[in-house]
């Protein structure tokens, strides 16, 4: 392994001593991420987790952070522990100076004016961003395969899928060509991706990160989280772009807790951590359940209290789910019509209208699955059907708020796989969007309840060898519990494993010849 | 295409007149309804917004807290309930003028409710209009056609979209259906506008200048036979921008109305387009209650809640109510019953108020209000107010005449130059060379000349009857062509026969 795999596969909180003792530089580490993803992101076989590299600003930053550590002083104290640590950034979020498209067609060349709150907050504590990661287009989707720029592969397998929407952040974090990644979960499409690629992604408590400046899908479900290789990362990542954001009126007033210290002296003796009947068993692949069960052991020997908790109403929460996050999206994506920025259609034939601009425009601009939620909102939203089914909807949502009450007055924390199966083939459920909705089932009641959840690494199924994720879900505004039950948990599978579950995908080979400013 | 239309009498012989606005109320606040970007008037195009006002991929609303206040306020001014807890709501249609394709609006959760307003008709009466609610909105651009006909969208080659009324914050005040006002109903449907934008600017919540689109009025028009409950369909006259063209609206379509409903034919639910200049109204497009905006609540924002202790803070700090303020007004001015209400009809109390602030007295800013300018704006068919005379325009005429530099006549003649923008009072005095004969020596001359014509009416002054003067006095003043000072004539004359006046 040369001196830059080292590197490379380093945690980002390993990066940040090493960074902060001068062991290695910024623009060191910038640099072996950057040429990572020259190495096997691109060509027909490569990851394709990026829609854009970002490599001058990235190196530019870097250099500043380097600059700063090497004057010392105050300034250089006053660097944020991150600092210097790079970051991939999910295209559904805005950023200056980089396009973002949400994996469409109808953005593709736009540049934001402003910076998503989350950006800013990368770019105080001075991460270079090294670029921007595909996702399914508008994150609708489950496999990143309804990018309109080609879907991402996944690391384990480069015939499966990386999960979706933000398969990208996920395969980024997995390929070694980014130590953290932002991500955005409306159903799962943060902790999926993580379950599927064997690494970690957090959904926030709805609320605790501001959304603004990221491209709504459904506004009262998305939100930003981070995506890593540890729980630690991820808690500090959290810490970074948590809190409250005037720009985001859903935006939560109280101050975050402290996450990375749950992640650091992770405890779970005497925890109540509970089973969701309703969310294993049936339907779900025996390996999944195999690496489940064996989780539940870990904790158990750690001093936890295992106790089942049931969520009768869960079993509507896709149906819900596929109701509310449709008409929320049919009203969202009303604003791409060609008229102020992106993608203009004219149509073929006369009479050149505004009416046929904006549709043509939209026909030619957003995939087939944008364009089945549009329509299926737009249906639910209609006068004579919006109480029997958005009105539904949101009673079902209460339904699931008080399932989760309840089982929260019993544990501590729940338990569930993150997802039913391991990743799939790629071009597998294209065709059958029920099967790709299903995969979902376990990461959309948080979502519908706006509590936080964490999908970590739980080993590999038997049946395939490929990664299953062990999700936890916490009470709204305790992510700081989840930090501290996934860092026991991640530390009793890793004695098992004998080091991270990553050491044991194989290794890319380049899929672009390496060019001569390599190391 | 021309309605045909009954006269306006004969079609209340026949029919009952129900009518409802829907008042539209720009608020002045600094900033706009969820961005911070200004909420300036009359700026370059496109200079006041920022990535919220063009609904930018990723932007999220933040509601203004003195919009809520403002809101409030004219919900308390108009005797509504205030609600404890109230929603937005997104109003989902496809128009270049609205940057998101949805308008943030208040549907099923307005701000204030249930509320009324008791307007003064002309004779006095005082008719109560019931308030449905008054709910927050955001204003959409402006969209200007250019090419094809006088701006019409129809046959317009282009159109032009200026966002810097996007998400200006507005009210929207709903009236109950107004029922009972037969004849008087175009008198009320312009006193009940009138009175709510003496509300908001009473208020200082709106610069409320109807001719700027601050206050901005729908009004429904519907008929029904005598004695029938049941309303008839309505047509929605869609931004009615003056008083007067308020009362000419309700009134042309209660007429249009009534030749249809004679003809046999059911009147059309539509939005009809106001024409200043035939005084009538045009089709708009059909208008159903099916229309599907897809409503659903915003799920950006959190619901407002209103505490009881914020309402009533905000209660203390209303300002004296215009009926109120009407009573004390015309206590301080002494004017009579008859002279105070010819002010207010005319619609030009507020103006009388800024002409004593500026230092008249209040029987000279009477006299120049109603003797001058009121006639001058029936002439030019605007409103008083919207003529263009400024306060301190009739406080300078006013001390040049009692200082005697000039009659009122010139007077007048110089508040017309004024208006034709010729320039200050004193510069056009000065242009037209205008002064008072003011040296005695040609006056006597003049009255030396008069007395010696009329030989008859001197004796007649001198036997005592000094009403029979004014022949004198004509005569003086049409000899120095109507530049003497009238009084001064009149002293000089007397002190030349040796009578007291």
């Amino acid at each position: 392994m040369t001196e830059n795999n080292v590197l490379i596969r380093l945690s980002a909180s390993a990066l940040a001593e090493k960074l902060a003792a001068g062991e290695v530089t910024s623009v060191e580490v910038t640099q072996a991420y950057l040429d990572r993803i020259a190495a096997v992101d691109g060509g027909p076989r490569g990851v394709h987790a990026f829609l854009h590299v970002n490599t001058e600003e990235a190196l530019a930053v870097a250099a500043e952070v380097d600059a700063i550590r090497a004057a010392g002083g105050a300034a250089a104290a006053e660097l944020h522990e991150l600092a210097g640590v790079p970051i991939a950034v999910k295209d559904l979020i805005v950023t200056i100076g980089q396009p973002t498209t949400a994996g469409s067609k109808i953005l593709e060349g736009w540049h934001s004016p402003y910076d998503a709150t989350v950006v800013k907050r990368l770019r105080d504590a001075k991460m270079p961003i090294l670029g921007k990661t595909n996702l399914d287009e508008f994150a609708m989707g489950s496999s990143t395969e309804h990018s309109a720029y080609g879907p991402t592969r996944n690391p384990w397998d480069l015939d499966r899928i990386p999960g979706g929407s933000g398969g990208g952040s996920a395969a980024a974090v997995a390929a070694f060509e980014a130590p953290l990644a932002l991500g955005t979960d409306t159903g799962g499409s943060i902790r999926q991706p993580g379950a599927v690629t064997g690494t970690v992604g957090v959904k926030p408590t709805y609320g605790s990160v501001s959304r603004y400046g990221a491209i709504a899908m459904a506004s009262s479900l998305d939100q930003i989280g981070p995506v890593s290789r540890t729980v630690l990362d991820s808690a500090l990542l959290h810490q970074v772009i948590g809190g409250h954001d005037p720009h985001d009126s859903t935006s939560l007033p109280d101050p975050l807790e402290d996450l990375v210290a749950a992640a650091r002296t992770g405890n779970v003796d005497g925890m109540k951590i509970g089973i969701i009947k309703e969310l294993h068993g049936e339907g779900y692949q025996a390996g999944v359940e195999n690496r489940f069960n064996e989780s539940l052991e870990l904790l158990k020997q750690a001093g936890a209290e295992i106790v089942e908790v049931s969520c009768p109403n869960f079993k509507y929460a896709l149906g819900a789910y596929y109701l509310i996050m449709p008409s929320e999206a049919s009203s969202n994506l009303a604003k791409f019509d060609g008229v102020r920025y992106g993608l203009r259609v004219l149509p073929k034939d006369a009479p050149l209208t505004i009416e046929r601009v904006m549709g043509a425009t939209r026909a030619a601009g957003f995939g087939d699955e944008v364009k089945r939620r549009i329509i299926l909102g737009t249906y639910a939203l209609s006068a004579g059907y919006y109480d029997a089914y958005y009105g539904s909807a949101q009673k079902v949502r209460t339904l699931i708020q008080r399932d989760f009450e309840a089982a929260f007055a019993q544990a501590d924390v729940l338990i569930s796989p993150t997802a039913p199966t391991t990743a799939f083939k790629l071009g597998e459920k294209l065709n059958d969007p029920l099967a790709m909705y299903l995969n979902d089932v376990a990461t959309i009641p948080a979502n519908m309840a706006g509590v936080p959840g964490l999908s970590l690494p739980g080993g590999l199924a038997d049946e395939d060898g490929l990664p299953v994720g062990i999700q936890l879900l916490a009470p709204a505004r305790q992510d700081a519990r989840l930090y501290r039950v996934g860092a026991v948990l991640e530390s009793l599978l890793e004695a098992q494993w004998g080091g991270p579950l990553l050491d044991r995908a194989p290794e890319l080979t380049e899929t672009v010849p390496s060019h001569g400013g390599s190391h | 295409m021309t309605d045909a239309t009954l006269s306006f009498e004969e079609a209340m012989e026949k029919y009952d007149p129900v009518l409802g606005f829907e008042v539209h109320v720009e608020l002045n606040t600094k900033t706009k309804m969820f961005s911070s970007a200004p909420n300036v008037f009359g700026d370059e195009p496109n200079t006041n917004v920022n990535e919220v006002d063009l609904g930018m991929p990723g932007v999220l609303p933040v509601v203004n807290k003195t919009a809520i206040e403002s809101s409030i306020k004219i919900g308390l001014a108009l005797n509504c309930k205030i609600a404890e807890t109230c929603r937005f709501a997104r109003k989902n249609y496809f128009y270049p003028d609205t940057p998101k394709n949805f308008q943030t609006s208040q549907y099923d959760e307005p701000i204030a409710y249930d509320g009324y307003l008791d307007i003064e008709l002309s004779d006095g009466t005082v008719f109560r209009v019931e308030i449905e609610r008054a709910h927050m909105e955001e204003d959409a651009g402006k969209l200007t056609h250019m090419g094809g006909a006088a701006g019409r969208i129809q046959g317009a080659d282009y159109s032009l979209v200026d966002y810097n009324r996007s998400g200006v914050p507005l009210v929207e005040i709903v009236t109950k259906p107004i029922q009972g006002a037969g004849s008087r109903a175009p008198e009320l449907a312009k006193a009940y506008v009138a009175a709510v934008r003496e509300i908001v600017k009473n208020l200082g919540v709106s610069d409320a200048k109807m001719e700027r689109g601050n206050v901005r009025c729908d009004a429904n028009v519907s008929l029904r036979p005598h004695g029938r409950e049941r309303f008839g369909i309505r047509s929605e006259t869609k931004n009615v921008n003056s008083l007067r063209a308020v009362e000419h609206a309700v009134r042309y379509e209660i007429q249009r109305h009534a030749a249809v409903l004679d003809s046999g034919e059911p009147v059309i639910q539509e939005t009809r387009h106001w024409h200043e200049d035939t005084r009538s109204t045009t089709s708009g497009r059909a208008k159903s209650d099916a229309d599907d905006y897809r409503y659903f609540p915003e799920p950006d924002l959190v619901p407002i809640v209103a505490s009881r202790e914020w309402v009533e803070e905000l209660r203390a700090t209303l300002p004296e109510p215009p009926a109120e303020r009407r009573k004390r007004l015309q206590a301080d001015w002494g004017y009579s019953d008859l002279e105070f209400r010819d002010v207010v009809n005319a619609g030009v109390m507020d103006e009388i108020e800024e002409t004593i602030a500026a230092g008249a007295t209040a029987n000279v800013a009477r006299k120049w209000w109603m003797g001058e300018i009121v006639g001058r704006a029936k002439n030019a068919d605007v409103d008083p107010g919207q003529l263009g005379v400024k306060p301190g325009t009739i406080v300078e005429l006013n001390t040049m005449v009692e200082a005697g530099k000039i009659n009122n006549k010139m007077a007048a003649e110089v508040l017309d130059g004024v208006l034709a923008g010729e320039g200050t009072p004193a510069e056009i005095v000065e242009k037209r060379g205008l002064a008072v004969v003011s040296d005695d020596g040609p006056l006597l001359e003049a009255i030396d000349a008069a007395l010696a014509a009329q030989p008859g009416v001197a004796d007649k002054i001198r036997g005592g009857k000094v009403q029979a003067i004014g022949a004198i006095v004509g005569g003086v003043m049409k000899a120095t062509r109507g530049q003497a000072d009238a009084g001064r004539v009149r002293e000089l004359i007397l002190e030349k026969l040796g009578v007291e006046g």
